[in-house]
């Protein structure tokens, strides 16, 4: 099933969360949400999910339309919010349960999917106990388990491994993209590494609009646009041989990496390699150039030049 | 009505797990008991065999109970934002409404069928009238659902249960026994209307063994209205 955003809008008073977005997410894909804190993921998934309504707008999961159909996408979706809301009082397996018996699974069937469950999200140890007895990392696993009971064809995420160790974080992720391979995903983080690690495609939002869409590569590439070389001189004077690489025609801007001695950061001017020109200025003045080397643009950067003005 | 059910559970199912329903069974008894059969107006005291004691006494502690059970329904799951993923459900908002409320009915239900030791001890001191019995019990179940359905509409409008327990008190007590007695300071149509309003009006002829359509029609405009406004209410959070 395909996720189909189209001009959705959504204020809270006069603020707009979520200011005229469109998008797609076909069926198998995995689309990571990105944005700094209030930029309106969570506001758009909680718009997807039913759960809130539009001011404008509307989007569709499969054929059905948040506005005509809201019943039939809740039983297409499996939705974990944000901060993993859950029943504590209840026991994993009863919560379990109720879950299925909301999602209208066949009697028969229901002691399977749970079990089933169980086994996949790693939760064997711990189903006669009750939810609030277990550690954060297990509640989600819980989360997830409740999301993906029915089976459904769409998951949405908000922030799934927020506030995990490590190792649960590569846990969650590794489950998330064995599921993900037959399912339309969209889950949110702020976090740069895990969306790059996860998913198939990066949608940035930031007040409210889309700023950047496409794969952690070609993101990288949009605003690469300029050469940044990481050059290591031995032996001269820093201040000369920083001059020198200033001089150079085709050099932007030139840095020194603290800590490293004669270390530099170039930036060369734009469409322009300055890497021929250096390597001969070092031959001119017989330095000993023993790094060269391109500094990849990271995520963090883009995301950094996406999100702040 | 298959939603509605496995929601009603659950809230019992909380209810049981959480003591809530065994300190609710057990103060409700001892309280109805101690004064049905010890103190006060009291059934020797009365000296006929009718259960008019009890119903008076069920009448206010039932007032009194019913908010501390309903306040949590709503409030709870808006404050840890639970709600969230119950309305993500294929579940409509008046399924969520109804299985709350069925939920607390049930209770209530539990509870008076726990006094019926009471009718058949009456019932072995003298000839009882077994139509004001069973009517009395009709009008308890129905005051019953009114405060619940009250309670369930201030339990969504707040994420504070204690916010929730006494709004509902508040709204109650003007059904239980404010207009009533403002009733007796207007004549003509104001007073009627007044004393139409009065929960005890028409509970009163009930437990004495008359059941009007008027009166359960009464009742179930309340209830239906608490159910619709708490729905409207739900709603409200999607905006």
């Amino acid at each position: 099933m395909d996720i189909v955003v189209e001009n959705l809008t959504k204020k809270y008073g006069a603020q707009k969360a979520v200011d005229n977005i469109s998008f797609r997410v076909k069926t198998g894909e995995i689309l990571g949400f990105l944005g700094p804190n209030g930029a309106g993921k969570t506001t758009t998934m909680k718009i997807i999910t039913t759960f809130l309504a539009p001011n404008d707008g509307n989007a569709f999961v499969g054929n059905f339309s948040i506005k005509d159909n809201p019943e039939s996408i809740r039983k297409n979706i499996g939705y974990l919010p944000e901060n993993n809301p859950l029943y504590e009082d209840m026991p994993v397996i009863d919560y379990l349960r109720f879950v299925a018996e909301l999602q209208n699974i066949e009697k028969s069937k229901i002691n399977d999917r749970i079990l089933d469950m169980v086994n996949l999200c790693g939760l064997e140890g711990e189903k006669q106990k009750k939810i609030n007895e277990l550690s954060k990392g297990y509640k989600q696993r819980v989360g997830l388990a409740q999301a993906l009971i029915h089976n459904p064809e769409v998951l949405i995420l908000d922030e799934p491994t927020s506030g995990l160790d490590p190792n649960q974080i590569v846990e969650i992720r590794e489950l998330i993209k064995k599921i993900g391979r037959e399912k339309t995903v969209i889950l949110s983080s702020h976090i740069l590494a895990e969306v790059e690690a996860t998913c198939d495609r990066i949608l940035i939002i930031n007040k409210g609009k889309i700023v950047a869409d496409g794969t952690a590569k070609e993101l990288r590439k949009q605003s690469e646009g300029k050469e940044i070389l990481r050059v290591r001189i031995e032996d001269g004077d820093k201040n000369e041989i920083f001059k020198a690489l200033q001089e150079v025609s085709t050099v932007g801007t030139v840095d020194f990496i603290p800590g490293e001695g004669n270390a530099f950061e170039i930036q060369s001017k734009p469409e322009l390699s300055s890497r021929r020109e250096i390597f001969k200025l070092c031959v001119d003045k017989k330095w000993v150039m023993t790094e060269m080397s391109f500094v990849e643009t990271k995520l963090e950067d883009v995301f950094r030049d996406l999100t702040m003005n | 009505m298959k939603q509605i059910w496995t929601i009603a559970r659950r809230e019992l199912s909380v209810f049981f797990n959480s003591l809530i329903a065994y300190i609710m069974l057990i103060t409700f008894l001892g309280f109805s008991g101690f004064f049905t059969w010890l103190y006060g107006a009291d059934v020797f005291f009365v000296k006929q065999a009718s259960l008019q004691s009890f119903f008076s006494i069920a009448y206010w502690t039932l007032f009194f109970f019913i908010p501390a059970l309903t306040m949590r329904l709503f409030a709870e799951e808006n404050r840890s934002g639970t709600i969230e993923l119950l309305l993500t459900k294929p579940v409509t908002d008046w399924q969520v409404v109804v299985g709350k409320f069925l939920s607390t009915l049930i209770l209530i239900i539990i509870a008076l069928v726990l006094t019926l030791p009471y009718y058949f001890t009456v019932a072995n001191l003298g000839s009882i009238d077994n139509g004001a019995v069973w009517a009395g019990y009709l009008g308890l179940i129905l005051m019953s659902s009114v405060y619940i359905a009250i309670g369930i509409y201030t339990s969504s409008i707040s994420n504070n249960q204690i916010v929730s327990y006494l709004l509902a008190l508040f709204i109650g007590i003007f059904f239980q026994i404010i207009f009533s007695l403002l009733a007796g300071n207007f004549s003509g149509m104001v007073g009627e209307v007044l004393n139409y309003l009065s929960i005890s009006t028409h509970f009163d002829s009930m437990s004495r063994g008359v059941i009007d359509s008027k009166d359960l029609v009464y009742f179930l405009s309340i209830i239906f209205m608490g159910l619709i406004m708490t729905e409207a209410n739900v709603e409200k959070k999607r905006l």
